[in-house]
Parts: C-alpha cells; sequence; structure tokens
C-alpha cells in the first residue's frame, strides 16, 4: 500500500486549476480525481491528448507530480521503462507509475503498446479517460466511439447514420491478459472512481481503468450536465460500471432501466436519430446493447 | 603479443555494453542487430550485469522504455537496424528533444523495399537530422571504443544529448577480430554514473515533455543546434581522455590517413575504409598522392576541422552507402555546403557505393578515384550490373 503521509491530506488539486480545459471538462475532473486518490508518491505518464494540451503548456504545469509525455502511442512503454528504472534502483516500494491517455490513445494508436506493457507484467496502473472520440484534434472518430455517433469523420449523410460500428471493449481485451485488476468507472460517480483508483493501486502488478468522461464541446452536451449525461450512460445500462479482481466480478447496480433515448437525445452527436423521421431501428439497436449489459452484468437486482 | 581475445564482434559488444553498467536495456531482436541482443539478454540472465532486460514488442515500444527509465536518471541502452531504426524514428527525435543521454549502437542496414538484410548506411543517415550524435566505426574494436566514450559524450551536462554508434551490418557484428576490452575498474574510472540534470522524482515533481507554443518551440530547435556545435569539442576532449586512458589512440572527430599532402582525399565512414586505405597505399606506391578522411563523427558534422582537413586538396572523393533518392548522398551534400563560398574550393564529387550489401571491390575504388580526377561526379553510382533494366522501367 502506498504510505499515507501528512502531506497527502492536501492532495485534492494535485492538477491544479488554471488549466486551459473547457468547461465541464469531464476528463480534467477524473483526472484530478484519479491523482487524488493516488496521492503524491506516483509518477504520471501522459498520451497526447488534450489532458496533456491543457495541462503542460511550456512554461506553466498544472502538474503537482513527476508527469511526463512523450508521444501519442508510447504512453505504457514509457511507463515499463520508468518503472524498470524505478525496480533497478530500488524506488518501486515508494513510487507507483499511472500510464494514462485517451480513448484513441488506447483503444486504437496505443493498443499494441499498452498490450506488451500488459502481458509482460509491469506494476504499472493505465488509465483511459474514455471521451470517445479524438477530441484534441477536432472529434474525430476512435474505435471506442459509440455506435451511431456523429463525429467528424463519421458524419451522418445521405448514406450513413454516423459511426457504423459498436464500440471496442477495451476492458475485455484487457482482461484477456490475465492482469490481476481490470475496472470500468465514471466521472459521475466520483466515490466509485475514487475507490477503485486506490484498490488498483494497492496491487501489484498491471492494472486497467476505464473512467468515462462526457466532452461537452465534443458530444454537444451543455458544460454543466457533464455529471448527468455521465450517470445517464451508467443508468441506461450503455456503461457498465464493473471491476474484475482476480477474475471475480463485481458490477454497480442500477435501480432501474432508463431508455437510451433518455441519454441520447440531448447530445447533438447523437441528434441525427432523432426529428422528423425517428431512426427508430438504430435507437433499437443502441437498447440492445444497453440491454446486453444488463443481462451480462446483472446490473438490475431482480 | 597482442592485447586482447578474438571475439566475435556483436559478443564484444555486448561486452562493452554491460562494462558501462546500464541499468534499463530495451531492444528488439532484427537482422543483423540481434546477436548483439542476445548476448546480452544471456549477461543479464547470468547475472554479470545487474540491469533490467526489457523485451519488447517492437521498436517503438523498445525506444520509448529506454526513454522512460532515461527520464528516471539511469544509464540505459538499446541497439537496433533498418526497418527497427526506422520504426522507432518518431521516438528516437522525441529523445533528442527531451534532452535525454540515451546511447543506442545502430547495425547499419539498408532499408525496404526490396527486403534486404545486408548492410549499407542508408537507415542511421536517414536519422541525421533528428538532434542525436552520430559516430561512425571502422572496426570491433572501434565499435566498442566509441560506445564507451558515446556514453561520456552523451551525459556531459555541456551536452546532454543521445549518441549513436553506428557499425556496418554483418561486417562488423559477424566478423571476428581480436578486441582489446578494458576491466570493469578502467572503465569505471573513465566513466562515472550518470549524473542527470532534471529527472522524474517524487521529492521534487517536474514536468517533462510539456508541449510549446510557436513562441517557444523554435528555441529547443536553437539550443540543440547550439549545443551540437559545443559537443564537437567534447567529443575531441572524451576521445583525448580516452587516449591517455587506455593507450590507444581514438581519432575523435575523424581520421586522416595520409592526407596531409595528398592532392585527392577520399572520403568515406565506416568499415569501407579499410579497403579504401589499402588502395590509397597501393595508389601511393606507385606515385599517386592519394588520401583517405575517414569520417566518424557524422553529426554535429564537424565542418571547421574538415574545411581545415581538406583545405588543401584539389579532390575530394566522397564514397558513401546512402542515397537521398532523387538528390544526392548526404555526406557529399554535407561536404559541398563545407566549401562553397570558402577560398578553397576543391572539386568534390560524390559516389555511391555497397548499397544493399554490394561488395566493394579494389578495383570500384580505383575507378572512382580515377573518375574524379577528372570530372565532377554527383551521385555517381559505382559497381551497377549490366542487367539493369527493369520489365517496364528503365534504370
Ligand atoms: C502518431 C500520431 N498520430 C496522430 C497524432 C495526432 N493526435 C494528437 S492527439 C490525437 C487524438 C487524441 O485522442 P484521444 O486519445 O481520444 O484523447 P482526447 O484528446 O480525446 O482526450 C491525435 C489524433 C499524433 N500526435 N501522433
Ligand atoms: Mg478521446
Amino acid at each position: 500500500m502506498v504510505k499515507v503521509e501528512e502531506r497527502d491530506k492536501f492532495n485534492d488539486h494535485l492538477l491544479a486549476s488554471g488549466h486551459t480545459a473547457c468547461p465541464g471538462c469531464g476528463q480534467s475532473l477524473a483526472a484530478r480525481l484519479v491523482l487524488r486518490a493516488a496521492g503524491r508518491n506516483v509518477m504520471v505518464v501522459n498520451s497526447t491528448g488534450c489532458l496533456e494540451v491543457f495541462s503542460s503548456k511550456y512554461p506553466e504545469s498544472a502538474w503537482e507530480v513527476p508527469w511526463i509525455h512523450s508521444l501519442f502511442e508510447n504512453t505504457s512503454a514509457v511507463a515499463a521503462g520508468i518503472e524498470a528504472a524505478l525496480k533497478i534502483t530500488g524506488q518501486l516500494d515508494r513510487v507507483r507509475v499511472i500510464a494514462q491517455g485517451g480513448d484513441g490513445s488506447t483503444a486504437d494508436i496505443g493498443l499494441g503498446a499498452i498490450s506488451g506493457m500488459l502481458e509482460r507484467g509491469h506494476d504499472v496502473l493505465y488509465i483511459c479517460y474514455d471521451n470517445e472520440a479524438y477530441m484534441n484534434t477536432g472529434i474525430q472518430r476512435s474505435g471506442s466511439t459509440p455506435y451511431y455517433a456523429r463525429t467528424t469523420t463519421s458524419p451522418p449523410g445521405k448514406v450513413s447514420r454516423g459511426n457504423w460500428r459498436p464500440k471496442k471493449d477495451v476492458p475485455q481485451i484487457a482482461l484477456a491478459h490475465g492482469i490481476p485488476y481490470v475496472a470500468v468507472a465514471s466521472v459521475g460517480y466520483p466515490m466509485d472512481l475514487d475507490r477503485k483508483v486506490r484498490k488498483a493501486l494497492s496491487i501489484r502488478g498491471p492494472k486497467y481503468v476505464q473512467i468515462h468522461v462526457p466532452c461537452p464541446l465534443g458530444w454537444g452536451t451543455a458544460p454543466e450536465r457533464t455529471i448527468d449525461f455521465a450517470r445517464l450512460a451508467v443508468l441506461t445500462g450503455l456503461y457498465p460500471l464493473y471491476e474484475v479482481e482476480n477474475g471475480e466480478l463485481r458490477a454497480l447496480k442500477i435501480p432501474k432501466k432508463v431508455p437510451v433515448e433518455e441519454y441520447l437525445k440531448e447530445q447533438v452527436r447523437f441528434r441525427h436519430l432523432f426529428g422528423k423521421e425517428d431512426r427508430k431501428k438504430e435507437i433499437a439497436e443502441i437498447q440492445g446493447i444497453a440491454d446486453q449489459n444488463i443481462e451480462k452484468f446483472g446490473l438490475i437486482v431482480k | 603479443m597482442v592485447k586482447g581475445r578474438m571475439l566475435q564482434g556483436a559478443r564484444a559488444m555486448a561486452e562493452m555494453c554491460a562494462l558501462c553498467r546500464p541499468k534499463v536495456i530495451s531492444a528488439y531482436p532484427i537482422t543483423p542487430q540481434t546477436l548483439i541482443v542476445e548476448e546480452l539478454s544471456q549477461i543479464v540472465a547470468d547475472g554479470d550485469l545487474e540491469a533490467e532486460f526489457i523485451n519488447v514488442e517492437g521498436e517503438h515500444s523498445a525506444a520509448s522504455v529506454v526513454l522512460g527509465a532515461a527520464a528516471v536518471g539511469v544509464r540505459v541502452f538499446t541497439c537496433s537496424s533498418s526497418q527497427g531504426l526506422l520504426l522507432m524514428s518518431e521516438v528516437i527525435f522525441n529523445i533528442a528533444g527531451m534532452r535525454l543521454p540515451v546511447v543506442m549502437i545502430c547495425v547499419n542496414r539498408s532499408v525496404s523495399a526490396p527486403l534486404n538484410i545486408w548492410n549499407d548506411q542508408q537507415d542511421s543517415i536517414i536519422m541525421r537530422d533528428s538532434g542525436w550524435i552520430q559516430l561512425y566505426a571502422e572496426n570491433n574494436q572501434e565499435t566498442c571504443d566509441l560506445l564507451l566514450q558515446a556514453h561520456k559524450i552523451a551525459e556531459d551536462h555541456r551536452v546532454m544529448l543521445p549518441a549513436m554508434v553506428c557499425c556496418d551490418g554483418y561486417v562488423l557484428p559477424h566478423a571476428y577480430e581480436i578486441v582489446d576490452l578494458p576491466s570493469q575498474a578502467e572503465v569505471d574510472a573513465f566513466l562515472p554514473s550518470y549524473d542527470p540534470i532534471y529527472k522524474l522524482d517524487i521529492d521534487n515533481p517536474t514536468t517533462m515533455g510539456a508541449f510549446a507554443d510557436p513562441e517557444k518551440y523554435m528555441e529547443t530547435r536553437y539550443m540543440i543546434q547550439e549545443t551540437m556545435k559545443k559537443s564537437l569539442s567534447v567529443i575531441e576532449e572524451v576521445a583525448r581522455d580516452f587516449g591517455s586512458s587506455f593507450g590507444r589512440s581514438s581519432y575523435g572527430l575523424f581520421e586522416k590517413y595520409r592526407v596531409d599532402d595528398a592532392s585527392t582525399v577520399v572520403v568515406a565512414l565506416g568499415s569501407m575504409a579499410g579497403t579504401i586505405k589499402d588502395v590509397v597505399d597501393e595508389l601511393r606506391d606507385q606515385g599517386e598522392k592519394v588520401g583517405i578522411l575517414r569520417l566518424i563523427c557524422y553529426r554535429p558534422f564537424p565542418k571547421e576541422a574538415l574545411y581545415e582537413a581538406l583545405s588543401a586538396a584539389e579532390n575530394i572523393v566522397i564514397m558513401e552507402k546512402d542515397i537521398s533518392l532523387g538528390g544526392s548522398g548526404a555526406v557529399a551534400t554535407d561536404m559541398r555546403a563545407v566549401f562553397y563560398g570558402r577560398e578553397a574550393c576543391p572539386r568534390i564529387s560524390g559516389f555511391i557505393l555497397g548499397l544493399g550489401g554490394r561488395d566493394i571491390t579494389v578495383d570500384d575504388i580505383k575507378t572512382t578515384i580515377s573518375k574524379a580526377q577528372h570530372q565532377v561526379a554527383d551521385a555517381d553510382f559505382v559497381g551497377l550490373k549490366e542487367d539493369l533494366e527493369l520489365e517496364g522501367i528503365n534504370g
């Protein structure tokens, strides 16, 4: 366990304010919560992406902990190198390594390096901030973009209904590496998120935590409603919050099923599914995904 | 009696690497570098070197692993060739920009397509703009000597840039030669442990790899450019130190062989200099004033020192194993820039030889030299076969 020191009482702003994230940015809030849970005895490796750009413009930095950014796709390899250096110099008992990046860096370009890092068993916590598109470069589709969402590279058009594939299931890919801990969290459930990060950091070896983080700019949602949308994603069953510790699954239950329309209808990225001629078929397919999750993870107590 | 042991080049390089006590090593196999990785794995597996050897899933990650470890403030090592180095290239530039003194060996090999595993120097030449110091070795002894010096140069606080030691694939790592490796005590005395200026440290948090806008970026390039220029004297200083510590001379920026009174001087990098020296001796016996300047330090490019060394020559004949397709050989281009607009204006010719492992024969070298004495050549391919015409494409 990371030793709780006196100074850890003041860990609320290890990602300090004054950075340049958009209003309502789910990722900045989640990253702050992650560091609050992790404390000061961590080294953070960050992929290229919104979080990196809004927090580290030279000569300023919002990071109160040792922090390094190298490239878009090599974050887990850099973290592996840091871990190796800490190990050989006898520092690994007091320092934890966090590798973090967006869904694009995780599900797409960095997946090979993540797989290598997980498979080799490095003592690293990987965190994916899932805002469901390449936001930093202007809202392009990633492998983690949900079914039928509009992005600038999956636009709806005469022959398109938006993103043509369901979301890539990276937590299950991480699990397939046989690692001791995988969790899915949401910025809408900060206590659950806090617990999962602390839990992950208490376990030696590779860990994967994915956090759902609404992006007002990319999703076309009101900045003050970030937490609402994060919660609706969970309450509909579209973003099941669960953890698998040494093979044992535990999921956060939801009180009752909220129809997916409640989540979809106020987001500009899904607006093309509503309106004059409602896209009943597409919405039914999305509902199907939610229902499957509810079934698979036992989200509703029967 | 000759000092040293009969060793395969790769073994000698791996032993030298271990003598430098890197704490983290990461590499990915590729012919003809593989032997070095295997030897190093064994050295670590036998407990003869206390290091983390990280078997990664590809070269992009190998370079990234050593980047991360170097950021924690430990000495690191990697090595690659050809496609592997190209796959690393994004990280290669990143390492230099972050001023991390990573050291690597590039076992020089041609670049695909067509797939070809044999030697030329295209791979490392492509990296010339990256901000890495590049040193080219003639033989296995020199590869080992330069590897030791590379750590000292890179980690010097006046430098803090990565360094790449280049050796010709197959010709060197696969060859058995007598190599005199220093003792651990001698190496420790020459190469103190790495003392980083900046590092990741929980007691003193820093931000590394920050993002720089147009108001800041250009200065970072200027600073590397200025450091590169200043590192020329550090490279010479370390070579002198090496000479006095080990009683074996190291040439520093370049080696001059029968250059001083020569009217025609060949310029070349790496192992082909051996054959060229033989040709120089033969031509000297026939009364021709020929010499060779073997360039060791290609980046930083020692412009002034080269001007000094070559301004008395009438003909400069560059023989190189790389080509900027659609342009000229890289070394020839740089060499012309040294003399342009200056008082001395030797005739400068550029020749391309030995691509993809094509033999460089004594006859090739002789005809090249005599050609250059009569006309200026640019990117002139030497040793082409007659049956050149491809179906539909005329060579
Ligand atoms: C090799 C490489 N390709 C592309 C880019 C351009 N790029 C920078 S950030 C980014 C998208 C980031 O998306 P994500 O990882 O989801 O993070 P977000 O910005 O959404 O938080 C892209 C495509 C890059 N920096 N490097
Ligand atoms: Mg994203």
